[in-house]
């Protein structure tokens, strides 16, 4: 019997294990082969979800779903914790007792804020007056500050990359500014938008275009700040460089970390516990049965749903590639693709990869419907459509028609020395 | 000093092979991003970076090098402005490291 274990039934998790269960449909039911999936929580979070809640847009009910509700019938969920892994035994130690043995392993368990990574951080206001909104105590905490807050100023800022969803933190910069418009009290509210990063976004047609859409919305821009620390009770931010920024409400995206058990396996992972992978065939670096998906691994593509869903279908082919000894397919190609919010009942769309920046252009075809790079309502539905889509069709692990798993150049506009290239 | 202008570099002013690097061409690049001189400090950033690399292939983060270079992060702000890791990686002569998305 081939056993392949999934740690972790987040969204890559959750997708790799419906994909297989239909894959290897028929030896589960021979026996020929068995799929465990592991997770320590029974709740399933729809992370894109989050952004919303500090404005009240969404409730706790719309972003929670059982997990298992989730999964194919014939795979054996396991709600546990996981504490160790020993690629030398090929063998997972859960924190129920159970040892389970594999012949593949998965590794899937994402990634998780580290606020504590920062001197100051989960000190004097944490909560009260510094928030992050990737958890959804966080997102639900931060709800009641921005309903209660009269004026000031709203810091946003980034710690370091990597960070889930790179575009999350410009969205909500967006959706405050539209928030107090809406409540009458914008020109009490100063918004900065505070990144490591030498622009709005990291790479430069993307950057331009969002660094003007901040300037349009009177959002203020303070690029290259490494914050250093935290002071909650006097409401400033302190970069490395002793660069200052007074604050009455941050809202931060702490530093991003992987699983904790990971990364006391040595040489798994670098030094923020992301597992080091082969970017093309995401086999783990370390030993040929392991693979990684999602936000688990090091690759240098963003940290988002659309990018497990892509990464799957080529993680499905090459788990089928490895277990009948044949070479892996190179198939990724750091493919990602994101909405993001603008405020007001639109949106952006972005589509890029390992080597193309996000272009301006139509998605998915030369015709559209959805514009690339460019605030429309169309892709604000598409954004909002996108939470049945994800429990229906993206957890199941369905292709998306029309969406092949490699950045497509149909409809982009791309400059001609990207073209030449 | 080496004239910069003898080596191929990227865009953004980063080596394109590895091996045209010297000390004398360190120099070059430092001045040129407004470090006038290389002290003791410096090149024990510099040299760790350019090692981690050829033994990696990849540059250290700014975390690492706060941990395992023997200088802290807050004075790597203070030795190389801005963007430390970026910063010393050009010194070095090594690629850009890897941006996250």
């Amino acid at each position: 019997m081939k056993h392949l274990v999934i740690l972790g039934a987040g969204t890559a998790g959750t997708v790799m294990a419906n994909r297989l269960a239909r894959r290897y449909k028929a030896e589960l039911r021979s026996k020929a082969t068995q799929i465990t999936l592991v997770d320590q929580d029974a709740v399933h979070l729809y992370q894109p979800g989050l952004l919303f809640i500090p404005f009240g847009d969404y409730t706790r009910e719309q972003v929670l779903q059982p997990r298992a509700a989730h999964v194919n019938k014939a795979v054996r969920y396991v709600h546990s914790a996981i504490e160790h892994l020993d690629p030398a035994t090929d063998t997972v130690r859960l924190a129920n007792g159970e040892r389970i043995s594999y012949d593949l392993c998965i590794i899937a368990t994402g990634s998780r804020i580290a606020p504590e990574e920062t001197e100051g951080m989960t000190g004097a206001g944490w909560q009260e007056k510094v928030f992050d909104f990737y958890t959804l105590g966080g997102a639900e905490k931060l709800a009641t500050a921005m309903a209660n807050f009269a004026g000031g100023t709203l810091a946003i800022n980034v710690v370091e990359m990597p960070i889930k969803c790179p575009v999350a933190p410009l969205e909500f910069a967006f959706l405050a500014d539209a928030y107090f418009t809406k409540r009458g009290i914008r020109p009490r509210v100063r918004i900065v938008y505070v990144t490591p990063l030498d622009g709005a976004f990291t790479k430069p047609a993307s950057s331009k275009s969002l660094g003007a859409l901040l300037d349009t919305k009177g959002i203020e821009l303070e690029t290259e700040f490494s914050t250093g620390r935290v002071d909650g009770a006097a409401g400033e931010l302190v970069s490395w460089d002793e660069r200052r920024i007074a604050f009455d409400l941050l809202v931060t995206i702490p530093a991003h970390k992987g699983a904790a058990f990971l990364a006391d396996v040595p040489g798994l992972t670098n030094e923020m516990g992301f597992v080091h992978t082969d970017p093309r065939t995401l086999q783990a670096k370390l030993k040929t049965n392991l693979f990684v998906i999602g936000d688990a691994t090091d690759v240098p593509a963003s940290k988002a749903g659309s990018v497990a869903h892509f990464q799957a279908e080529v993680l499905d082919e090459n788990v089928r590639r490895f277990l009948d000894g044949e070479p892996l397919e190179p198939g990724f190609d750091g493919h990602a693709n994101c909405f993001i919010e603008t405020g007001h009942d639109k949106a952006l769309l972005i589509d890029f990869n390992y080597e193309t920046e996000p272009l301006p252009g139509n998605f998915p075809f030369a015709w559209g419907p959805l514009p690339l790079l460019k605030e429309s309502r169309l892709n604000h539905l598409g954004k909002l459509a996108f939470r049945h889509i994800y429990w229906n069709a993206l957890l199941p692990g369905y292709d998306f028609p029309g969406i092949p798993p490699q950045m497509q150049r149909t409809g982009k506009i791309v400059p001609a020395e990207v073209a030449r290239a | 000093m080496p004239a910069l202008t003898a080596v191929a570099r990227t865009s953004e002013g980063f080596l394109e092979r590895v091996e045209d690097w010297d000390r004398d061409l360190a120099l070059s690049l430092a001045t040129e991003a407004g470090i006038p001189e290389l002290t003791d400090r410096h090149w024990l950033v510099v040299d760790y970076m350019r090692n981690t690399f050829l033994t990696k292939g990849d540059g250290p983060t700014i975390r690492t090098l706060g941990k395992e270079s023997g200088v802290g992060i807050k004075e790597l702000y203070l030795l190389f402005p801005k963007g430390p890791a970026k910063l010393a990686a050009k010194i070095a002569g090594i690629p850009k490291p890897h941006g996250c998305i």
